[in-house]
């Protein structure tokens, strides 16, 4: 049986750089930083008072006030990346068979807000229980996809992936291949977040992933800078639609790129650290490379997973460098949660959007917040530091990592006959 | 409208989202209103905490309108 080709006909993202897929790529060709003092809750006594919230976010501006109560936060932003996409994709168009379109969406963690407005709700009480009935509904990751799903009445297959900080990679690579083996035409993929709260901050404050740059949120966030302290917290959702080829030749439907390959891995190594030595890393890539058919050499650009800690952003360029060898120079490498901050499960979604996007304007977004070179990482390696460069994209890559040794690697192309 | 009334109503308009005009006596949580059987569960538990009192489930099922609710709030409330 041979494999169907998949492409990308639609994009939508809610961002702490900009609320709609354009603004969000505006915010990152022009380098600027998502970070600022938590407005969320009271963070005075936490270790992290910063984060990079999505910006002047009102639900009430996206749902009628009811609908928008029976969601988490994390849904809300689902729904809001995933109708922008739909929209762009005109895939509420007549024609379209919905019983053919799927949606698959990565959460790392999903209703984080609402497990703990809950749980807080009872421990304040009488022992009696009066949670409230929307609240499983309200937590469970799934119901991303599900919400999805009913506003849009599709009809295909529908979950959700999890696997921490690689979830929404994850839902990207298993979108793509239910298409590529004719289950589904269509599907409606990413990946949203939301942990900004007292219990997001406080758990990864207490693993020491966080960094703690109080005094400068906004060059907090600074991958491959030998000051670099530890990721920054993001929130948001990107949405991609995937599509058979012919499907979208066929309705004539605008094409951003080709998702020509996947891979996964597992480092098999500790819960939370990375190998140092990257080997999960390095399998990830090759396992990307063989299943898009290319070499190393073919590849122009790494959107890297570079999530500012100093253990992760280390391996995962020594693992770079044994994949591509010389070619490892001529690649554009950057990290865009330099600017994004860390949106965990909704990461792997964001940084695809940003892969396509340089693509589409051949321009490639910057790592932020370079400041000091680290000895440990080659200085011949172009890391695209603090401004964005303009090169011809062809083939992106985009990498990302969960916690539990999970690894992802897509590889986007510009559309060819 | 007794106060037990006043409330009942603004909890409905608040938890249903719907305007106050279309809160009468008559008015069906689920056929008028727009409930489904989640809204009607969170409705009871609201009630439940605003007037203090336990409402068991075989008499939860017979609070279907506006005013099944306020008749039994009045008659149970303390």
């Amino acid at each position: 049986m041979s494999l169907r080709r998949v492409v990308v006909t639609g994009l939508g993202a809610i961002t702490p750089l900009g609320n709609t897929a354009p603004a969000y790529w505006e915010g990152l060709q022009a380098g600027v930083s998502g970070a600022a003092p938590i407005t969320r809750f009271d963070a005075s006594k936490f270790k992290t008072r910063f984060a990079c919230e999505v910006k002047n976010y009102n639900p009430d501006t996206y749902f009628p006030t009811k609908e928008g109560r029976k969601m988490d936060i994390f849904t809300q932003f689902a729904l809001i990346a995933a109708d922008e996409a739909i929209k762009d994709a005109r895939l509420d168009e007549e024609g379209i068979d919905k019983d053919r379109v799927g949606v698959i969406w990565g959460s790392g963690i999903g209703g984080l807000t609402s497990l703990q407005a809950e749980c807080i709700n009872f421990a304040n009480g009488d022992g009696t229980p009066r949670f409230n009935p929307f609240f499983i509904p309200k937590m469970i990751a799934d119901s991303a996809s599900g919400n999805i799903s009913i506003r849009h009445k599709f009809r295909g297959p529908n979950f959700v992936t999890t696997s921490a900080c690689a979830s929404s990679s994850d839902s990207i690579i298993s979108a793509f291949n239910y298409i590529r083996l004719n289950m589904a035409d269509v599907v409606v993929t990413g990946g949203s977040e939301a942990a900004i709260t007292e219990s997001g901050v406080g758990g990864f404050n207490a693993l020491k992933a966080m960094s703690e740059r109080n005094d400068a949120p906004e060059q907090a966030s600074r991958p491959y800078d030998k000051e670099r302290d530890g990721f920054v917290l993001g929130e948001g959702a990107a949405s991609l639609i995937l599509e058979e080829y012919e499907h979208a030749k066929a309705r004539g439907a605008k094409i951003y790129a080709e998702l020509i390959g996947g891979g996964m891995s597992a480092d098999a190594y500790h819960i939370t650290a990375p190998d140092p030595e990257g080997n999960g890393v390095v399998l990830v890539m090759q396992n990307a490379l063989r299943d898009a058919g290319i070499s190393p050499a073919d590849v122009d650009y790494i959107n890297t997973h570079g999530t500012s800690t100093p253990l992760g952003d280390g391996a995962e360029v020594k693992a770079i460098q044994k994949v591509f060898g010389e070619h490892a120079y001529d690649l554009n490498i950057s990290s865009t949660k330099s600017m994004t901050g860390h949106l965990l499960g909704g990461a792997g979604a964001i940084e695809a959007v940003a892969c396509i996007l340089a693509m589409q304007h051949n321009m490639v977004p910057p790592t932020i917040n370079h400041f000091t070179d680290d000895p440990e990482l080659d200085p011949k390696l172009n890391f695209t530091f603090n401004k964005a460069q303009a090169r011809e994209v062809n083939v992106a890559m985009s990498n990302t990592f969960g916690f539990g040794g999970h690894n992802t690697s897509v590889i986007f192309r510009k559309i060819s006959e | 409208m007794s106060e037990i009334a006043e409330k009942v109503k603004a909890i409905i308009i608040d938890k249903l989202g719907v305007e106050a005009s279309e809160v009468t006596p008559e008015a069906s949580f689920t056929n008028d209103l727009g409930a489904d059987s989640l809204d009607t569960v969170e409705l009871i538990m609201e009630f439940e905490k605003e007037f203090n009192v336990s409402i068991p489930d075989d008499q939860a099922e017979n609070i279907g309108t506006v005013g099944q609710a306020i008749s039994y709030l009045e008659e149970h409330a303390k």
